[in-house]
C-alpha cells in the first residue's frame, strides 16, 4: 500500500484548507519526505530549467535532478564549433550553480527504470528515489534501424553529431582530415526532429570552414523532406557567402536515403538508382523520445510522448511531466529554447497543482538563431498559446527574419545569437 | 490569502506544526505576470539580467516598458526580433509583464 502523502496526512488530521499554505513547508522528519519531492530526470535544457524554476517558484520543495554526466555540452552552438568559431569548452555546462545557488540536489547517475505504480525511480547505482511528481526530460534517441547498412556501431565512424560531445569532435576531425576538393555529404532527417534549422546551420558553418581551408570542397545535403526551416533565408545566405558550394537535394530529387555502405561512405536513394559517395558522411538519423520514456510506457505510436499541452502532464500518467524534445507540444519545434520555456511551464504547473491551484494560461515562446556565417545571423520566433487542446502560434506574430534585410541587420542577429546563447545557458544552468 | 487560510485553521494546528518541527516559508502564488515574464528570460536573462549582448529588461518603469512593447508591436520602433514577439501579446498581457518586470532589481 502506498504511504500517505503529506497533504492527505494533514487532511486526515482535519487540516484541510491548510494544505495550500503547507506546500511550502520543509520535509517531515520521519522518512516520508520522498513522497513530497519532485524528481527531475535529465539535466539538459528542459530538465535543468525545470529543476531551477521549481526551486525558484517554491523554495521549500525538495528537488532532485538526475543526470548521468557531470559535464553537459549543448547541442546549440555545436555547429559553431564545427565552423571553427568556438571551442567545445565554451559549450560545456555544469551543475554547481543549480546545487549551490538554487538548492537542487544533483545525482550523477543513470535511471534504469521508472516504477509508475510505486512512484519510484531506480538508478544504476542501486538507489531508489520516491517522487510525488516526476519531470522527464530525456531528449532524443536515434532510430538506428532507419536505413539498411546503418547501426549504432556504424555511428562511431559515420557520426551524427546530433548530441553534442565526442560525436561533434569526431565530425570536426574528419572535416579537418578531408582533402581539398572532397565532398561532405550530410543526410538530414524528416520531420519531426531535434533542432529543425540545425542541419542547414551546420552546412553554412562547414562551408565557412571549407572556404578558408579547402575552397574546392563541396557540400551536399540529402534531405528526407521537401522543405526546411528558414529555407529562403538559408539558401539566400549560402549563395551570398559561399557561391554554389552547398547543394541541397530534396527527397523527391534523390535526397531520400534508403541504404548506406559505411565502408565506402556511399548512400543510395531512388531504389538504388541514385548514389552519392562522400569523403565525410554525416548521417543524422530519424529520432524518437529518449529510451527511458519508451520503457516507462509514456510514448505513443509516433515514438514521442503525448502530453496535456497546458501542463505537460503525460497523457499516460498525470504525475509525470514530459518536456523538451521527447514531448509532443503542438506547433512548438524541438529546440533548446522550447525545452527551456516548457521547463518553466511544467515547474509552474507542478507547484500550482501541489497547492491545489489550477494552471495559469499557457504562455510559451521560441526563438531560434542560426548563423549562416560568423557575421550573418538569421532567426525564427514564435509566441504560443493553448487553444482547443493544443499549443498554437498567436496569429499575426512570430516568423522569420526579413528576406530583404541588409548586412547590418544580419550582423546584429549574429551578435544576438551569441547573446541568446549566453543568456539562455545562464537561465538554465546559472 | 494564505495567511487567512492559516488563521482559520486555528491554534491547534499551529501548535501541532511547531511540535513537528515544521517551518512555514511564505511563498507567493505564481502570478500570470511572473510566469509570462519567464518567457523573456531565455534571451534577456533570468529576472531580466542579461548575461550577454541582448539588453537587460529589469526594473524599468512599467509605462516605459509598455510604450516600448507597443512601439515594437505597431512597428514604430525598429527591431530585429522584438516586433515578432510583441505582436504575440495583448495590451493586458503587455501590462502584466511590464508591471512584473518593473518589480525586479
Amino acid at each position: 500500500m502506498r504511504q500517505m502523502s503529506r497533504r492527505n496526512f494533514l487532511r486526515a488530521l482535519g487540516a484541510g484548507g491548510a494544505a495550500t499554505a503547507l506546500a511550502a513547508c520543509g520535509t517531515l522528519p520521519d522518512g516520508r519526505k520522498g513522497k513530497d519531492q519532485v524528481v527531475v530526470i535529465g539535466g539538459g535544457s528542459g530538465g535543468a530549467t525545470a529543476a531551477k524554476y521549481l526551486k525558484r517558484f517554491e523554495p521549500g520543495l525538495r528537488v532532485v535532478l538526475i543526470e548521468p554526466n557531470a559535464r553537459y555540452h549543448t547541442c546549440y552552438g555545436s555547429n559553431w564549433y564545427l565552423g571553427g568559431l568556438t571551442r567545445m569548452e565554451n559549450l560545456e555546462q555544469t551543475y554547481g550553480a543549480l546545487r549551490d545557488k538554487h538548492g537542487v540536489e544533483i545525482i550523477h547517475d543513470t535511471v534504469t527504470a521508472i516504477d509508475r505504480d510505486a512512484h519510484t525511480v531506480h538508478l544504476a547505482g542501486g538507489e531508489r528515489l520516491s517522487y510525488r511528481k516526476l519531470v522527464l526530460s530525456p531528449g532524443i534517441d536515434f532510430r538506428y534501424d532507419a536505413v539498411e547498412g546503418y547501426s549504432r556501431d556504424v555511428a562511431e565512424e559515420i557520426p551524427h553529431a546530433w548530441k553534442a560531445g565526442p560525436q561533434t569532435v569526431t565530425l570536426r576531425r574528419q572535416l579537418e582530415a578531408m582533402p581539398d576538393g572532397g565532398v561532405f555529404v550530410m543526410v538530414a532527417p524528416g520531420n519531426p526532429f531535434r533542432c529543425p534549422p540545425g542541419p542547414y546551420e551546420r552546412a553554412g558553418m562547414v562551408a565557412h570552414y571549407f572556404k578558408q581551408h579547402k575552397p574546392r570542397a563541396k557540400i551536399i545535403i540529402l534531405d528526407n523532406k521537401e522543405a526546411f526551416s528558414k529555407q529562403g533565408l538559408f539558401m539566400d545566405g549560402w549563395k551570398q557567402l559561399y557561391g554554389d558550394m552547398i547543394e541541397w537535394v530534396p527527397s523527391s530529387q534523390g535526397g531520400q536515403v534508403e541504404r548506406m555502405d559505411p565502408a565506402t561512405r556511399t548512400v543510395y536513394s531512388d531504389g538504388g538508382l541514385t548514389r552519392f559517395r562522400a569523403d565525410v558522411l554525416n548521417f543524422i538519423p530519424p529520432q524518437m523520445a529518449g529510451s527511458i520514456a519508451r520503457e516507462a510506457g509514456l510514448t505513443g505510436a509516433t515514438g514521442w510522448c503525448p502530453v496535456n499541452q497546458l501542463t505537460f502532464q503525460s497523457e499516460m500518467d498525470p504525475d509525470i511531466y514530459v518536456i523538451g524534445d521527447a514531448c509532443i507540444a503542438g506547433e512548438m519545434p524541438k529546440s533548446g529554447h522550447s525545452a527551456n520555456t516548457q521547463g518553466k511551464t511544467a515547474a509552474a504547473a507542478i507547484v500550482r497543482a501541489m497547492a491545489d491551484q489550477d494552471m495559469l494560461a499557457l504562455s510559451t515562446v521560441n526563438t531560434c538563431y542560426s548563423l549562416v556565417g560568423p557575421e550573418y545571423g538569421i532567426s525564427i520566433a514564435a509566441v504560443y498559446r493553448f487553444t482547443d487542446g493544443t499549443i498554437t502560434g498567436v496569429p499575426g506574430s512570430g516568423g522569420v527574419s526579413p528576406a530583404d534585410a541588409g548586412p547590418n541587420f544580419r550582423r546584429q542577429e549574429a551578435r544576438y545569437a551569441q547573446g541568446w546563447y549566453d543568456s539562455i545557458t545562464a537561465d538554465i544552468w546559472g | 490569502m494564505k495567511q487567512t487560510v492559516l488563521r482559520h485553521t486555528g491554534r491547534a494546528l499551529a501548535i501541532f506544526l511547531v511540535g513537528m518541527g515544521l517551518t512555514q516559508t511564505a511563498t507567493a502564488e505564481i502570478s500570470r505576470g511572473a510566469l509570462m515574464a519567464t518567457t523573456c528570460y531565455a534571451c534577456h536573462g533570468t529576472d531580466g539580467h542579461s548575461a550577454g549582448s541582448i539588453p537587460s529588461i529589469y526594473g524599468y518603469p512599467p509605462e516605459i516598458m509598455i510604450s516600448q512593447m507597443k512601439a515594437f508591436r505597431d512597428g514604430t520602433r525598429p527591431a530585429t526580433v522584438m516586433d515578432r514577439h510583441a505582436t504575440g501579446y495583448t495590451d493586458e498581457e503587455i501590462k502584466l509583464i511590464a508591471e512584473y518586470l518593473s518589480t525586479l532589481r
